[in-house]
């Protein structure tokens, strides 16, 4: 064997190695980083944990406030960005194709996406807590969330859409279907997978945010589960955030219980979000 | 009396004239072929009948398709209306991905047909006038997209039929079918020549020979020759004609 070949050997047998090693690093980190997290924080998991206000004393705090804010953000920012994402997505794939007005939407959302969420949540201060004299309620936080998503739905809804054949299209149009009827009855039930996964990823991001929330002054201590959309509130990641900042040793543990609560929730969404989109692929296949 | 009369078409995508001052009649109750090489224009022509090419970005016309006496380029038409009156099928076989009971009342649910009975009725009717009933009697709540090539494309006739037009378009209807399945579509087509008057585009010369009554030749977007099918086939008064029938180009 020639020495070039023993050398391109070794060189192809060392790219394997490092190529396996930047895979498992990015899994590996994480796995160590979510051990050390079930093992300080699953103790401390139970039903008083989960039904509990917040306290003063580390072993009587719960998240019961943060977990039902949570909840009531997840709703409200669904019910506002889903219908409007949606309908923007169908506009600029269907509608607004030609235009130079579509051109610049259309650069302008991919640039919304790019944005950092903590000026999400400058803008969200401005217009929705003082011009609209929302307040720091749910509502205010949901209506900010629901522009840091919006531009991920509209981008998911139009790739969904693309992936619809134009012969079903035309064969609709040729049975004398209006536009919307063919949206209505052909577009968007093919599309509903990709859509479905587009929504549920964003709102799973939108629960996670920190950032935009502070900023319009969401709070880390509310003595009681807000009970309309107009209430204070606080959420899981604020809740979290402000135990790992005390100095107790029984804030940290219960930071860790919290956020074994919010990575639940956050993989179960993407579970479902991974069961729709296997199942929509099933069902359709042109 | 004709059911359809074309006068003067010129055809425009761009700055590129795609047809050329054509005229052409057709009689009720006939199956005219379109035949030509590809690009000759015969797809555009078809299409124009029902409107397709409304959406194709920087169509013109000029000139006047009149269909059962009106003119369907005329403000007051209704294209959703026109497209009842003149049906089509496609080249490749495009059923929605809905059961084979919905594709086939498509045309009636999406102009708001809501009894059951009749939905029903009409179902079989059509899948029976597309010999396609036996085969799917007892799937129709299945996915049409679990059907055969050829299945698929004799339910797209039946998602026509159920709306009851009076002229059907097909544009090279079998062109994506085996020889079996191609058989079974044209044995259908005659077959509707009895109701139906139909338009068939076709790159198949023994296709059109076998079923159609009239053929018209494009060549470069004019229309050669259109004559009865038996004339075309066998003393043609154009060489060009006489050419592309005999496979000399094409």
């Amino acid at each position: 064997m020639s020495n070039a070949t023993r050398i391109n050997r070794i060189k192809d047998r060392a790219f394997k190695y490092i190529g396996l090693f930047c895979t498992l690093f990015g899994i590996i980190v994480l796995a160590i980083f979510l051990i050390d997290i079930l093992i300080k924080g699953i103790g401390r998991i139970d039903w008083a944990f989960l039904s509990s206000l917040p306290s003063r004393i580390p072993e009587r705090a719960g998240i019961l406030t943060a977990f039902v804010g949570t909840i009531w953000i997840l709703i409200l920012t669904a019910i506002i960005a889903i219908p409007i994402g949606i309908s923007a997505g169908i506009y600029l794939e269907e509608y607004g194709k030609k235009s130079r007005m579509a051109n610049l939407l259309e650069i302008n959302i991919s640039n919304l996406a790019g944005i950092p969420s903590i000026i999400y949540g400058l803008l969200g201060l401005e217009i929705f807590v003082r011009i609209m004299h929302l307040g720091n309620s749910l509502i205010a936080g949901a209506l900010t969330l629901s522009l840091l998503i919006l531009p991920i739905i509209i981008v998911a809804t139009r790739e969904a859409i693309k992936t619809v054949p134009k012969s079903i299209k035309e064969a609709s149009f040729g049975m004398g279907a209006t536009k919307w009827q063919t949206i209505r009855q052909i577009t968007l039930p093919a599309a509903a997978g990709g859509i479905l996964t587009g929504i549920i990823l964003a709102i799973s991001r939108a629960i996670g945010e920190t950032a935009p929330l502070i900023v319009i002054g969401a709070l880390a201590y509310v003595p009681f589960t807000p009970e309309s959309p107009m209430d204070e509130f606080s959420v899981l990641p604020m809740q979290i955030f402000n135990w790992i900042s005390r100095p107790q040793k029984g804030f940290a543990i219960n930071a860790a219980a919290a956020i074994i609560i919010l990575l639940a929730i956050t993989f179960v969404m993407n579970g479902i979000a991974v069961y729709l989109r296997n199942r929509w692929q099933k069902k359709i296949r042109w | 009396m004709h059911i359809l009369e074309a006068n003067g078409i010129n055809a425009y995508y761009g700055t590129n004239h795609v047809l050329k001052n054509i005229n052409l009649q057709i009689k009720p109750h006939t199956i005219t072929a379109f035949i030509g090489p590809s690009g000759c224009g015969k797809s555009t022509f078809l299409r124009m009948f029902n409107r397709m090419n409304d959406y194709i970005d920087g169509f013109r016309k000029e000139g006047e398709i009149i269909i059962e006496g009106n003119e369907i380029y005329n403000k007051q038409v209704r294209v959703e209306d026109l497209r009842k009156q003149v049906g089509m099928v496609f080249q490749k076989p495009n059923p929605f991905p809905k059961t084979i009971f919905e594709n086939v009342v498509y045309g009636l649910t999406i102009r708001g047909e809501k009894d059951k009975k009749k939905l029903n009725e009409i179902a079989e009717r059509s899948l029976r006038q597309a010999v396609l009933w036996d085969e799917v009697k007892d799937s129709l709540k299945k996915s049409a997209l679990a059907l055969s090539g050829g299945q698929q494309q004799r339910l797209c006739i039946a998602r026509a039929l159920a709306v009851e037009p009076s002229i059907i378009l097909m544009d090279e209807p079998a062109s994506s079918l085996d020889p079996i399945s191609t058989a079974k579509i044209e044995e259908l087509i005659l077959q509707l020549k009895e109701k139906y008057s139909i338009v068939i585009v076709t790159h198949n010369m023994q296709q059109a020979g076998r079923i159609s009554d009239n053929t018209a030749f494009f060549y470069m977007g004019e229309l050669i020759e259109y004559d009865e099918t038996s004339i075309i086939f066998t003393s043609p008064k154009h060489d060009k004609t006489q050419s592309y029938v005999t496979g000399r180009f094409g």
